[in-house]
């Protein structure tokens, strides 16, 4: 609440983690090759099984990483832009993605254009690299976000302010994948949060809905939810009147991820002891401060894993939007080798892609592993 | 005192589906008067005090808090609440948040008082407690007996007229039970309105000005702490008491 309280969990955590740090280095820090030696006995050749395991470990790492590494850096072709160079080095052929990395990476966006995706994500990744501090989160992150979305919407829209305008139609690559994914998971974490309320609320009516929309969404598969927003919705609208394509995907994923993401909450209201409501039921505590202050803060630290599961998965997810045709990272990364000559080098192009993903979804989870540590700090018993 | 009780429970009956917990319970409090609940486990003592803020609801019955009748008006709920504060056998501190954090939680958000003021109140009350210097500390950092009182300061920065206690000793390793009663034996002696249920019979004879015996959810016998121990009248209190101070 004041600046004093606040620094105190990290004060903690260093105090507590140092002598872990202190124990976990020691054996590391034995000096020239009898170290080595002791710490290759004690962990690979401990027992008769550890020493089989160890040896058929070794077999399968010489059968595979040399050819990996003889295709992948060895013979490879970086550059040049011809895909003949490839066929001949036999190699991988990164010149692939030297060439269509653009594509790859902003789609069906104007060519001359490709600027204004580029600043608009680098605007988007700071915001989102604040908004992972735990120091910034008050009103002001808020204020923060409406400007980074006016700056970015306009960046990508355009249309005014000297931007040529380019409709969402041609947005594609990785800034749709990031778009779809942030929102989705910004806007579906509160919808999570009130649908894992109203589920353990003790109005029957507001109980019903939320269990009858958690389970009719878990029952559906992804594809089927996009489906229905992309064919079926615009059936009911009234003639004339028609929502975008790229709205309505993300509408869909986050009313998806927000059930998932509620049975997660759920848990962790579930896991907080009746004394804590009680207590501050005592207090005079309205029923939103309650679960403001003193429920909701303890049960999503609680579930900080779980969620960060489902966000990751909402990450990957959204590539199914390849099938009502919105050009997300991996649909570009398919289309890029619709050009006759590169065809055969499809590993290249979905192992960018991949990397692309990993190294999203890999930030998360080390994150998360941070922010609870770094929550988990002070309540430590 | 009795004539002017600040809770009176009129008749207050209470089920748990099929199993009648309170049976007619009559019982008045005046105005700084210390009343002792004790009693056989599954007796419905702590039920009583739980009824008295809402904790629990009761089905049948009246209950009065200071004028306002308790019913399943928002309005009359948290009007007692305002008045009445509670201390749990298991301390229910806020473990995420700091001690002076846990102390300050109410009054900023339900009564709207200014940080600084919060503050202050909240290190007073800590002080009278004698931990003031654990304020920036986590409950889990804390002996039980120092959570416990903190508890106490919690519920005594609201500025309550009436002070619940529900076992607030039990939780406790037997080293620790004597801080806790002391900060309780002196908020008796500052003339706070207090209903305790405890089986501590030291603490009883020393504050209470009534003790209340309770079996099955009926309350069996009331009377001043000297009769009480000295004579009791019922059967099933002497049983009750010869099994509770006779180790």
């Amino acid at each position: 609440m004041s600046a004093p309280i606040e620094q105190s969990p990290g004060e903690i955590a260093a105090h507590v983690e140092e002598p872990m740090r202190a124990t976990l280095a020691a054996p590391r820090r034995g000096r020239g090759a009898a170290a080595l030696l002791g710490w290759t006995r004690r962990n690979l050749f401990s027992s008769v099984p550890n020493t089989i395991l160890t040896l058929v470990a070794l077999a399968l790492l010489v059968w595979f990483l040399p050819p990996l590494i003889n295709w992948a850096l060895v013979k490879a072709t970086w550059t040049g832009g011809d895909p003949k160079l490839c066929r001949e080095a036999g190699g991988a052929c990164w010149a692939l993605i030297e060439t269509k990395h653009r594509f790859i990476l902003f789609g069906l966006y104007p060519h001359d254009q490709h600027w204004r995706p580029l600043v608009a994500m680098a605007i988007f990744l700071s915001a989102i690299a604040a908004s992972c501090d735990p120091r910034f989160w008050n009103w002001r992150l808020a204020g923060i976000w409406a400007v980074v979305l006016a700056v970015g919407g306009w960046l990508m829209w355009g249309g005014f302010l000297g931007l040529a305008y380019v409709e969402n139609a041609r947005w594609g690559g990785l800034p749709l994948t990031l778009i779809l994914a942030t929102l989705g998971i910004v806007l579906a974490f509160p919808l999570s949060i009130l649908l894992a309320l109203g589920r353990r609320s003790d109005l029957p009516a507001i109980r019903a809905v939320c269990v009858g929309y958690i389970e009719i969404v878990r029952g559906v598969p992804l594809v089927s939810v996009l489906f229905m927003a992309s064919i079926m919705f615009p059936l009911f609208l009234p003639e004339g009147l028609t929502i975008d394509k790229l709205l309505r995907a993300q509408v869909g994923i986050i009313l998806f991820t927000a059930a998932y993401l509620a049975e997660a909450v759920r848990g962790g209201l579930a896991a907080i002891p009746k004394g804590q409501y009680e207590a501050a039921d005592a207090m005079g505590l309205g029923y939103w401060q309650k679960m403001g202050l003193v429920i909701l803060p303890q049960a999503l630290r609680l579930v900080i894993p779980p969620i960060v599961n489902q966000f990751i998965s909402c990450f990957k997810d959204t590539s199914l939007v390849i099938i009502i045709g919105l050009y997300d990272l991996l649909t570009t990364a398919k289309t890029a080798l619709t050009d006759p000559p590169w065809r055969p080098f499809y590993v290249e192009s979905y192992v960018f892609a991949g990397l692309v993903y990993f190294g999203f979804c890999f930030f998360m989870s080390r994150y998360s592993q941070y922010l609870e540590r770094r929550l988990n700090a002070g309540t430590r018993r | 005192m009795a004539n002017d009780p600040v809770i009176l429970l009129d008749k207050v009956n209470k089920w748990y589906g099929e199993f009648h917990v309170l049976k007619d319970i009559d019982l008045a409090v005046g105005k700084g008067e210390k009343v002792v609940i004790c009693g056989p486990s599954g007796s419905g003592k702590s039920t009583v005090i739980r009824c008295i803020n809402r904790l629990e609801e009761h089905q049948r019955g009246r209950i009065v808090v200071d004028g306002v009748e308790l019913t399943s008006d928002i309005r009359s709920i948290d009007a007692i609440r305002r008045k009445v504060g509670m201390v749990f056998q298991s301390f229910n501190l806020f473990p995420h948040l700091t001690v002076i954090e846990n102390l300050t939680l109410a009054p900023l958000w339900v009564k709207k008082t200014p940080l600084k003021q919060a503050q202050e109140t909240a290190m007073r009350y800590l002080e009278r407690v004698k931990i003031p210097e654990q304020a920036h500390k986590y409950p889990g950092q804390l002996s039980g007996g120092q959570q416990q009182r903190v508890a106490i300061a919690r519920a005594l920065c609201l500025k309550p007229d009436i002070m619940l206690f529900d076992e607030p000793t039990s939780a406790l390793d037997p080293e620790m039970i004597k801080e806790v009663l002391d900060v309780m034996v002196e908020l008796a002696g500052e003339g706070m309105t207090m209903v305790c249920v405890t089986h501590e019979m030291g603490f009883a004879r020393t504050v209470a000005d009534s003790m209340v015996f309770m079996a099955e959810g009926v309350i069996v016998e009331k009377a001043p702490p000297k009769e009480f121990f000295a004579a009791p009248k019922s059967e099933r209190t002497r049983q009750f008491l010869s099994q509770i101070i006779g180790h």
